[in-house]
């Protein structure tokens, strides 16, 4: 069967989507996302949507739903890469991606996820040796 | 009006949604669209393909390359013999949903072309027809 890749960095789930997704292969992804987070005990997924030509209504929920699932879970969710041309159209559509975290690229989206993994931690001085 | 180019995709699997994107992407582009105007008519016709889809119990997508005088425009044509839809206004409404999704299918689409147009008859089927000019 189809799937979109899950790489594995540290305590954090990578997913780069570079294929124009049908339906049914973004509902895989969702739920093996689901799954890895608990599996790998990770603490966050970064989702680098930079190839995306299109984000339509099903996508975006996906995108949202990752997020509260990821959430319920204990792990933070990050989109990264949202083309300006998409982003457009998808506050005209009417979603907002509400409650899904975005950063401009990977860099930063990661810069995010550290932050939340410090924070948690933040009793732990090898976490924040520079505080 | 003139039709420059006539294009059409069965829609009877869901991995057509994605050739009515496509198809839809090609003739954006030939029609000399923006990066954003194509990516606004390439997400209204994968709502509207999906709509087809699901709720149509699948159909067709006829994409047309329009001249009208100067201007150049792309008009999509879905159609389909599902069970149709008793409350056009309530279906277009935000929100409104027949049991999948949060109901942007009609309305979203709507929002992003400069023309829009419904006819459905319960038994019979849906018609939409979206415009998007250059």
């Amino acid at each position: 069967m189809e799937r979109i890749p899950i790489l594995k960095m540290g305590p954090f789930l990578l997913v780069t989507i570079q294929v124009d997704m049908h339906d049914r292969l973004a509902q895989t992804l969702q739920d093996d996302l689901a799954e890895r987070v608990v599996k790998d005990g990770s603490r966050g997924v970064l989702i680098d949507i930079s190839s995306l030509e299109v984000v339509d209504s099903f996508i975006g929920r996906m995108l949202a739903r990752i997020a509260s699932i990821s959430r319920i879970l204990d792990a933070e969710t990050v989109v990264v890469g949202m083309q300006p041309a998409v982003a457009i159209t998808l506050v005209e559509l009417g979603m907002s991606l509400e409650g899904v975290k975005t950063a401009l690229n990977v860099e930063k989206g990661m810069e995010i996820l550290q932050r939340s993994l410090g924070v948690e931690t933040g009793g732990d001085e090898n976490a924040h040796p520079e505080n | 009006m003139l039709t420059r180019r006539t294009e059409t995709v069965n829609i009877a699997l869901e991995e057509d949604i994605v050739r009515v994107r496509q198809s839809t992407r090609k003739l954006a582009v030939e029609c000399g669209f923006s990066l954003v105007d194509q990516t606004k008519m390439v997400t209204a016709a994968s709502e509207l393909a999906r709509n087809t889809f699901v709720f149509g119990r699948g159909g067709t997508a006829t994409l047309q390359v329009i001249q009208d005088g100067g201007r150049t425009g792309l008009r999509l044509t879905f159609e389909d013999q599902g069970p149709g839809i008793a409350d056009i206004e309530q279906a277009m409404s935000d929100g409104y949903t027949s049991g999948q999704g949060l109901g942007l299918g009609l309305g979203g689409a709507k929002r992003l072309v400069n023309e829009f147009e419904i006819r459905s008859k319960v038994g019979e089927g849906t018609t939409v027809v979206i415009t998007r000019w250059k």
